[in-house]
């Protein structure tokens, strides 16, 4: 047994190399015709002459064919700003378009290949590598060891997957030039799918579906034998694949707009953005129909199914941001922070992003209506703030890549604005609890250490009283790993959902309470 | 002028309660709780898993340090070596002293060894303290060949849990003829017998420890059973019970038996000092069916809420409920409410259920005439509240069988037991009532049991 886990470490390992050492096979020879290809119109012909001396001369790295690039264009773009004469600026960045097409390497001819080296060897890897680990795991349940574990105690091992992480997600976000070789090897995938080039956003959602389907099978095995865990994982993988990363490719070779269907705002944040709305009123029907499609999602089955079953429908089963935490992060969730002082900062950021959410769609909805007359630049500034703070730095890098370091629903507690929407709907208005069964509670504490949006779960079940907290996402982990049968998720009729003044069953005389 | 002060010995679970609910009656009395082992009340029932790495030690503190604060509640870490309750003063190991206006001694259990030769041997101990828990820690660190735990109940199986995580082979000494035989029938006990050897468990029932056997270098080295056969070992777990740990009131006066002895008001035979949780020994038993000594969570939490409130409203006898528990073996989880007769007499009546898969089962007992008396299930979540209705009305064993769909507290979408439970009633019992619908979840989801 041992064997095949390190077979499957092996395989894992050799996938995760190589896909890191895809990026630098790269090698770049730029000519006049790719520019011609790549540079818009309004540009072509300046930047063909700016980037003369690149042509035919070979570059050997990534880093040095970027530099070369930004050189040039930052010594034209300085002149022209020191003489302020801004209409003339270039401040569009050709930098990943052209270091696409000049790049040479074997991702690009034999993309194939290496997709199969390095994604596909981390697929099998892992499954392989789970499968051996789960026959001769000692006894004790699902969550037995991990505090003895480095990588998902923030050991050594931890903080490294941590950085990996982290640095993908910046590369990904603000240089993504420095991917291009990865997006050579998924771009046959992307024309299969939606006739198009890839560009890293495929990438990027490729990769992420992926991790979420193989780490859902080992959900699938970890969870054996409970089938709440096992159908909410199999409902994540599900949308994940279909809604998320399938269907907007297929859309697109439709000739329709890009649209996944279960994104819905403020997480979508800019569902509302003028070019958005501007997209769906040109596309006809089908246009139509998404931006009425995202405007019911809002108004109706947030409220509706919140009611009915909390917020989990959504966070837990339908979410992309969930399905990764579910998945890839489910063996971090016990790094969430449980204290008080958590809880306080969660309520103000979270409903801080929320307000500043509200308040962008808002003033962009002013200006689109206005005619773009009046804010114009604020709206801009305030949607590049909101992309580049939230959308990418709270939502990618710290999101996912504090999963080891901080639990895997950082984002989701803390930042994300429509968990706190759907979190006031469960709050106020809901017939979802968690209930306590009677006294049967013993504090011992198993719920509160592994809820990952660190809810202190015991506080309530030792006084036997019901759990209804806006930030639960319903996970249902407190009730698999309490070892007394004392949690279950429910939705149940309003009344006595909350109980202020809980008296803990087994006694018969007294009320404490007043 | 000063308020009242209340010292409480023991921050366990019951002087815990104590002081908590105490303060949310009483805003202006002075609150000390003393304890040696922590100077924070932890949660004691949680020690395996620290030692499983499924929790740190952090994480068995119920309350924040804060909290404490906040509450104005008094902590001191220090041991009592004496009580004089003349002059209602405690003395510490330290040679300091301290005086009470009203004394709750909440101190708890402490193992029960027989006088075996060897116990005092480095590598023998018994699972109570946070002390015991590092102690298991140390001699188990390094690898051994084999850990031979004694002693069939429930901290013994959470000791051969531990040990099977560390990957050491447990033998488990279990004196009587079948598991946890106190609690459990024989068909429940062969049960969990059979889960434990699927975890790899070397359990031998009607095997008593003789002596435990020395190494040359003074530390465990074996344990000879009464069956006379050696076993090599390197850590050995005594877990047959605890009883109250009142060694230290010896000299007091205080009347004591097995534990400190209270009447129904938790009053000892001194003037303000009281006694609750595992160490009080009631001088009749609280109720019928129960004991005069319970050393469980629940009671322990009971007593420090009835006597807190007894201080704070017009006293009134302790009266406990329905008798519940819950305990898991492994991986099965057990349950109980009510009474349930390890010795059925004529007077009972039975009804037992097993699932094929041979993890879970159902018993529920009746009297002659029909009425539920108590319920014990394995490897399914029963709902307290409806049987702690159920009982204290007395509800017949039919009405409880027929609507057990209520009763079920599994999560959404497990396998509906309550359908085969109440066909199988049907059959044994040749009654018949209509069976609830399945509900369309179940339909496409829940296994047929
Ligand atoms: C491993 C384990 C698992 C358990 N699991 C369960 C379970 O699942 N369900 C259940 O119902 N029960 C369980 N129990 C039993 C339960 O923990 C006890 O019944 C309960 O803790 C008793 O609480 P208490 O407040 O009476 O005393 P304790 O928790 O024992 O607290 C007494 C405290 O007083 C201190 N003290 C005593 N004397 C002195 C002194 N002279 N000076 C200073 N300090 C002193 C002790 O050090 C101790 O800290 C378990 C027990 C153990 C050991
Ligand atoms: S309270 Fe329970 S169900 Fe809710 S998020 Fe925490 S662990 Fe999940
Ligand atoms: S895991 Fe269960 S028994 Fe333990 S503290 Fe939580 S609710 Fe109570």
């Amino acid at each position: 047994m041992n064997m095949l886990k390190n077979v499957g470490l092996g395989l894992f390992l050799w996938g995760l190399a190589v896909f890191t050492l895809i990026p630098f096979l790269a090698s770049y020879r730029l000519t006049e015709e790719l520019v011609d290809s790549e540079v818009k119109e309004i540009h072509r012909e300046k930047v063909k002459e700016l980037l003369a001396p690149m042509y035919a001369v070979p570059y050997a790295s990534t880093y040095s064919f970027l530099h070369a690039y930004e050189g040039l264009m930052d010594t034209y773009n300085e002149v022209l700003k020191e003489e302020g004469r801004w209409e003339e600026v270039i401040w569009e960045d050709y930098g990943f378009l052209l270091a696409k097409a000049a790049m040479q390497g074997p991702s690009r001819n034999q993309p194939w290949l290496c997709l199969l080296l390095s994604l596909g060897s981390c697929m099998g890897g892992g499954l392989l590598f789970h499968l051996a680990w789960k026959k001769e795991k000692s006894p004790g349940g699902a969550f037995a060891g991990i505090f003895h574990s480095s990588l998902t105690n923030r050991g050594l091992l931890g903080i490294l997957v941590g950085s990996y992480l982290i640095l993908f997600y910046v590369i990904l976000y603000w240089f993504p030039a420095y991917f291009v070789s990865l997006v050579w090897m998924v771009d046959p995938l992307s024309r299969f799918l939606s006739g198009g080039p890839a560009s890293q956003w495929f990438l990027y959602g490729l990769v992420y579906t992926l991790a979420i389907l193989v780490m859902g099978i080992r959900m699938f095995s970890k969870y054996a034998g409970n089938r709440y865990q096992q159908l909410r994982t199999a409902s994540v993988m599900f949308f994940q694949t279909a809604f998320a990363f399938l269907i907007p490719e297929v859309l697109v070779r439709l000739n329709q707009p890009y649209f996944d269907f279960k994104n819905i705002w403020p997480l979508d944040y800019d569902f509302f953005f003028d070019y958005q709305l501007s997209t769906f009123l040109s596309s006809g029907g089908l246009g139509l129909f998404m931006l009425v499609w995202g405007c019911l999602l809002i108004v109706v089955a947030v409220p509706v199914f919140t009611y009915f079953y909390g917020k989990r429908w959504y966070c837990s089963w339908v979410c992309g941001c969930g399905g990764l935490a579910e998945t890839v992060g489910d063996s971090f969730r016990h790094l969430s922070d449980k204290s008080l002082k958590a809880w306080k900062w969660e309520r103000w950021t979270i409903h801080g992003v929320l307000a500043l959410a509200v308040f962008m769609t808002t003033l962009t909805l002013v200006n689109y209506f206005s005619g773009f007359k009046v804010l114009g630049d604020l709206t801009n500034q305030v949607h590049a703030f909101y992309g580049f703070a939230i959308g990418s730095a709270f939502a990618g890098v710290v999101g996912t890549g504090f999963y080891p370091l901080m639990g895997n629903r950082v984002w989701c507690r803390f930042g994300c604005p429509l968990a706190a929407y759907l979190g006031l709907v469960q709050r106020f208005k809901s017939r979802f609890r968690i209930t306590t069964n009677g006294g049967q509670c013993i504090s011992c504490g198993n719920c509160s250490t592994h809820c990952e949006m660190g809810i202190d779960v015991r506080a309530y079940a030792q006084q036997g009283q019901n759990i209804v907290r806006s930030s639960c996402v319903g996970c249902g982990i407190c009730a698999t790993v309490c070892p007394r049968g004392v949690l279950k998720l429910e939705n149940g009729p309003e009344k006595d959902r909350i109980h202020d003044f809980p008296i803990l069953i087994g006694r018969q005389t007294i009320q404490l309470k007043k | 002028m000063s308020s009242t002060h209340f010292v409480i010995l023991g921050n366990g679970i019951s002087g815990i309660t104590f002081a908590r609910h105490l303060r949310k009656g009483n805003a202006d009395a002075q609150i000390t709780v003393i304890s040696g082992e922590s100077p924070y009340f932890f949660s004691r029932t949680a020690l395996m898993y620290v030692y499983m790495g499924q929790m740190k030690w952090e994480h068995l503190y119920p309350y924040e340090p804060q909290f404490w604060v906040k509450n104005r509640i008094t902590l001191k870490q220090a041991w009592v070596t004496t009580l004089d309750v003349d002059a209602k003063k405690l003395g510490f190991d330290t040679g300091e002293e301290l005086s009470y206006d009203y004394l709750i001694l909440a101190t708890g259990s402490t193992p029960a060894f027989y006088d075996w030769p060897g116990q005092q041997l480095q590598g023998v101990q018994g699972l109570y303290t946070k002390q015991d828990l590092e102690d298991m820690e140390a001699s188990t660190h390094s690898p051994i060949n084999r850990a031979v735990i004694v002693g069939g109940g429930l901290i013994g199986v959470e000791l051969a849990e531990m040990l099977a995580y560390r990957k050491i082979p447990v033998t488990f000494l279990v004196r009587e003829s079948r598991f946890w035989e106190q609690s459990l029938l024989k068909q429940e006990a062969a049960l969990v017998h059979q889960h434990l050897l699927a975890q790899g468990i070397d359990l031998r029932l009607g095997t008593a420890l003789k002596e435990i056997i020395s190494d040359p270098q003074g530390r465990v080295g074996a344990v000879r059973t009464s069956q006379n056969e050696e076993i090599p070992c390197q850590f050995v777990g005594l877990a047959t019970g605890v009883k109250p740990n009142i060694d230290f009131l010896k000299n007091s006066g205080l009347n004591t038996r097995q534990g400190i002895l209270v009447n129904s008001y938790f009053q000892t035979s001194a003037r303000n000092v009281y006694a609750i949780g595992d160490c009080a020994e009631f001088e009749q038993v609280p109720a019928d069916g129960r004991k005069t000594i319970e050393q469980v969570w629940y009671t322990g939490r009971m007593h420090g809420e009835t006597l807190a409130a007894n201080f704070c409203t017009s006293p009134q006898p302790y009266a406990p409920g329905v008798w519940f528990n819950s305990a898991k073996f492994f991986e099965i989880e057990y349950q109980t409410y009510g009474v349930i007769a390890v010795e059925v007499g004529e007077d009972i009546q039975e009804f037992y259920w097993e699932h094929p898969g041979g993890k879970i089962a159902f018993r529920l007992q009746m009297d002659a005439k029909g009425k539920i008396l108590g319920v014990l299930a394995l490897g399914f979540r029963l709902r307290h509240e409806y049987f702690d209705r159920a009982i204290r009305e007395g509800w017949s064993g039919l009405k409880v069988i027929s609507t057990l769909h209520q009763a079920n507290f599994d999560p959404e979408f497990f396998a509906p037991h309550h359908v085969a439970i109440q066909k199988s009633f049907q059959s044994q019992m040749d009654v018949s009532f209509p069976l609830p619908k399945k509900s369309l979840i179940h339909h496409l989801f829940g296994a047929s049991s």
